[in-house]
């Protein structure tokens, strides 16, 4: 029934909507919680709602070619509007709602955005803001009318009025709206997307429906994802896996996407909902886990040691049982007990009782965090994908999942490793161009269509899964001349709950230091129970309690990476504990929250020196950008503690 | 707007920003309020208009909380009239009040701290209950009815003030700018004309307080609600306010708009201290 050729039906995403009218007209489509209550859209629902929208649109005046700017929550409207869009054939460019005004205005202004479609007051305030710059900006939409009517609206408009207004008016408007939509091909941009940019300003990426529609179709082969499944939509709209999750494969499956209420209820949520497929970066299971195992610490003794008996159970059989692999039948009856007693409650609390396929990617997943939850019988497994390739490069099939690999090639997708090093990949899903940017275009994408990830990596001898050791441009040589990785240390030691994040240093030097950010949840509970006061993140950061804690955890990680050959120099001489938290805000990280390097080092070199000098105390002032754009400084006297390390001078001359 | 106390139009005006102040809505005509020998208040006069945010300020112990509990029945002046949608209003028990559309924050926080947020701000819907105590007890056909009514409602403040992430956390356990948030919302349940705030912004550090205004902005311009409230930050109240009455021990010492009141020297006198030579 289902034409897959290039040139058939199914090659846009309001071809799909139409489709799915047609088959699931009366399932469930989009849910949101509002109110306290999840109101629900049928796809027949949705598609009004979203034809009445494009309908309103095209009374504005959009044209053929036209970007929209979205910006705002997850929430059903904003997704709808993102179709709306398409179907004038217009080309949706969500963005990242927390960005302060100055990067949006970057964004806004980069991609001409004609019309803004922003979820409430503060988004409308924001593009407000910047908008004296950009001249481009005729129309801003909003869909949470609260705090707006006192506004100025010659250039404003309720979303809700817009669609209204296309009703009313569809016979003048809706015969040119058909056939936008009927126009569109395979060929035409879908989205595109503002990479976050570990350097430089954001680059625009282009996606094509070739890109989206076939990317969703293969990756929702590969996990049969159906139209009985259920999402839950709260990761960013800017960011491409949210919308080949929210949008491609749901418009390709004809799954049901849910939005939670706020950002703060998506755990209650979650709950709620207990998703069949869900994705989270590392630190949303992190987070998770740690929460857990706080409460485990707070629990009555009976269930503790309940839990902790029947952990031990589901650890050792557990992950077995999932891969099918066989597992006795006393264990069997013992790990069916603790699901009764132990596992089944605590996935119900986490939401993840009905979870059959859960994804994590982005960062490295430490490895304990991982078996965790698979030894609870939560299909948890990971993926490698970048925006450029519309998400997949690799992912791991049922049965083979491993919490140091990426898995093996998603279909379609062919991957290779370059003499340096560096993976590169080509695809349905390699995009089509950055947005008026050639130069990169042509430097990351050569003319047989091979796409540089950027990364690091090598495919494993025997059992062909892909390992990613770092970003290329960050594995360097320390001034001995071995090998310097230091994304494979930190992720070594955010492995700790009481690590939230680690910055190593030593490219070129004679040894390797760190900065360390503490977990102000794992480390605030501890300090409770510990009857430690304190009354800012900066004074538990600097407590000497703490320090000795994280100098174990350091001395820990410098045995493990000791046993690495190759990787035994990076092992850290000195640390320190940051005044402050790494943020976005400042520019020290991305908005997908992944460390901006050379912006730290450059932000903190006072603290960088002092840490190669042999200082044993700084005093620094620091910059910090308030969520309204205001900035103040912070001082702080830091200590800087010596770790030990594993002597190696040894075995690297037997290497050598 | 500088048409302060002496020449207002009576049937309103619009704000600088845009707002409708209309019509008097409740009036204080020559109140005067004596605990045994001590006088809390001295003769005192002034009104409240519909949709205007009225502040009440004045140095500790000027009588300013005596004065809201007159307002809302709480306390009966010796003399004077109160006069409330153009009727002398008899005098009440505070429920009667709160039935007429009055509805007030307390400057301690007064919340049952057992119940979940949800049951609290219900509590404020109690005035609109019909049902009797056995119909809600057997739960069943109009009681249940109602209560999805009221509920709904409730709902949509819950979502109005930001707060649904501790709908069902008792008040116990939220810190302090939460439960203020809390106490806002029962009071917006009651449906008030008018909304008496006792000191709002008490305690509260600047995020939390730029919280509070903009939520007492949102109310007044979203629901049309008459607001009075007292408030000793005076950044707050000159921003906040449409006009002022001031009150130093028990009388009124000003009557205006902010500008006025900050250029007015009995104001000034009694903020600052004056020797007494």
């Amino acid at each position: 029934m289902v034409s897959q050729t290039p040139t058939g039906e199914l090659c846009s995403i309001p071809a799909l909507l139409a489709r799915n009218v047609q088959v699931h007209g009366a399932k469930a489509a989009y849910r949101e919680k509002e109110f306290g209550i999840w109101q629900s859209w049928t796809w027949a629902q949705t598609a009004q709602e979203i034809r009445n929208m494009a309908l309103g649109l095209m009374v504005l005046g959009i044209n053929r070619g036209d970007h929209v700017a979205i910006i705002g929550r997850n929430r059903p409207a904003l997704y709808w509007s993102m179709v709306a869009a398409q179907m004038c054939g217009a080309v949706p460019v969500p963005l990242y709602q927390d960005a302060v005004a100055e990067e949006m205005a970057y964004v806004l202004d980069h991609c001409g955005a004609r019309f803004v479609i922003v979820g409430d007051q503060e988004q409308v305030d924001k593009v407000l803001e910047v908008q004296d710059r950009l001249p481009n900006i005729e129309h801003i939409l909003y869909h949470d009318k609260r705090g707006m009517r006192k506004y100025d609206h010659s250039h404003l408009n309720w979303l809700h009025d817009v669609a209204e207004e296309g009703r009313a008016g569809h016979q003048r408007v809706e015969a040119e709206l058909d056939a936008r939509i009927a126009e569109l091909t395979w060929d035409h941009t879908c989205v595109m997307l503002y990479t976050s940019g570990t350097t430089g300003k954001p680059k625009g990426v282009v996606l094509s429906n070739r890109n989206v529609i076939e990317t969703a179709r293969n990756s929702s082969e590969f996990d049969r994802l159906a139209a009985g499944d259920d999402i839950l939509a709260y990761l960013p709209m800017a960011w491409v896996g949210d919308f080949i999750f929210s949008v491609g494969q749901a418009y390709w499956t004809g799954f049901c996407v849910n939005c939670p209420e706020s950002a703060a209820t998506m755990m209650t949520d979650l709950r709620e909902i207990g998703p069949t497929y869900f994705f989270a970066p590392p630190r949303v299971f992190e987070g998770q886990l740690t929460s857990v195992m706080i409460r485990m610490e707070d629990a009555g003794r009976f269930k503790k040691k309940l839990f902790d008996h029947f952990m031990a159970v589901a650890r050792r059989v557990g992950p077995d049982i999932l891969d099918g692999k066989p597992v006795s039948g006393m264990d069997r009856l013992r790990y069916a007990l603790g699901d009764l007693l132990v596992y089944g409650p605590l996935k119900n609390t986490l939401g993840f009782s009905r979870i059959r396929v859960g994804y994590t990617a982005g960062e490295a997943i430490g490895p304990e965090i991982f078996d965790f939850y698979r030894s609870l019988g939560i299909n948890l497994k990971q993926l490698y994908g970048q925006t450029e390739a519309t998400v997949f490069i690799t992912q791991q099939p049922d049965g083979q999942v491993r919490s140091d690999t990426v898995g093996v090639p998603s279909p379609g997708v062919e991957v290779r490793i370059a003499d340096n090093g560096e993976v590169l990949y080509r695809s349905p899903g390699t995009f089509v161009a950055y947005y008026k940017n050639p130069e990169s275009t042509a430097s990351t994408k050569d003319p047989e269509g091979w796409v540089a990830t950027g990364d690091a990596g090598f495919f494993e001898e025997g059992t062909g899964h892909l390992r990613i050791i770092d970003r290329a441009k960050d594995v360097g040589k320390m001034a001995d001349g071995s090998l310097f990785a230091p994304k494979y240390v930190e992720n070594k030691l955010k492995f700790y709950p009481n690590i939230l994040e680690a910055v190593v240093f030593g490219a070129g030097r004679d040894r390797c230091t760190a900065f360390i950010n503490i977990d102000l949840t794992a480390v605030g509970n501890w300090a409770e129970r510990n009857n430690i006061a304190y009354s800012s993140y900066q004074e538990l950061a600097g407590h000497p309690k703490v320090l000795d804690t994280i100098q174990r955890h350091v001395e820990e990680v410098n045995a493990s990476v000791a046993q690495d050959r190759m990787l035994s120099g990076c092992q850290i001489h000195r640390f320190l504990v940051l005044h402050k938290e790494l943020d976005a805000d400042d520019g020290e990280m991305t908005r997908t929250r992944k460390v901006r390097r050379n912006i730290v080092a450059e932000k903190f070199s006072d603290l960088i020196a002092g840490l190669y000098d042999g200082a044993k105390q700084v005093s620094t002032r620091t910059e910090v950008t308030y969520e309204d754009g205001r900035k103040g400084y912070i001082s702080a006297t830091l200590e800087l503690r010596d770790a030990k390390v594993v002597p190696v001078a040894k075995s690297r001359k037997e290497a050598a | 707007m500088t048409a302060a106390a002496q020449t207002m139009p009576a049937e309103g005006w619009t704000t600088a920003d845009g707002r409708k102040i209309g019509p008097v809505l409740m009036e204080m005509k020559n109140i005067t309020l004596r605990f045994g020998g001590v006088k809390a208040i001295t003769d005192i006069s002034f009104d409240i208009r519909e949709g205007e945010i009225r502040a009440i300020i004045g140095p500790n112990g000027a009588g300013k909380s005596s004065m809201l509990n007159v307002i809302s029945g709480f306390y009966v002046p010796q003399e004077g009239e109160v006069w409330f949608r153009g009727a002398r209003r008899p005098p009440m028990k505070p429920y009667e009040v709160a039935r007429q559309g009055i509805a007030r924050t307390f400057q301690n926080i007064a919340l049952f701290e057992g119940m979940s947020v949800l049951n609290n701000i219900m509590t404020g819907r109690l005035t609109m209950m019909n049902t009797n105590i056995a119909q809600q007890a057997l739960w069943w056909g109009r009681a249940q009815r109602e209560e999805d009514e009221h509920r709904e409602k409730v709902e949509k403040i819950i979502d109005f003030l930001e707060i649904q992430h501790i709908r069902k956390t008792p008040v116990g356990r939220l810190p302090y700018g939460l439960k203020k948030r809390v106490e806002l919302a029962r009071a917006l349940a009651a449906e008030p004309k008018l909304l008496l705030l006792d000191e709002p912004m008490a305690g509260m550090n600047v995020e939390e307080k730029e919280d509070m205004c903009r939520f007492i902005l949102d109310v007044n311009d979203e629901f049309g609600t008459t607001i009075a409230l007292i408030e000793h930050d005076m950044g707050v109240v000159m921003d906040l306010s449409d006009r002022v009455v001031v009150m130093d021990y028990g009388k009124k010492i000003g009557d205006g708009s902010p500008d006025d009141i900050r250029s007015n020297q009995a104001v000034i006198d009694a903020y600052l201290g004056v020797s007494h030579d």
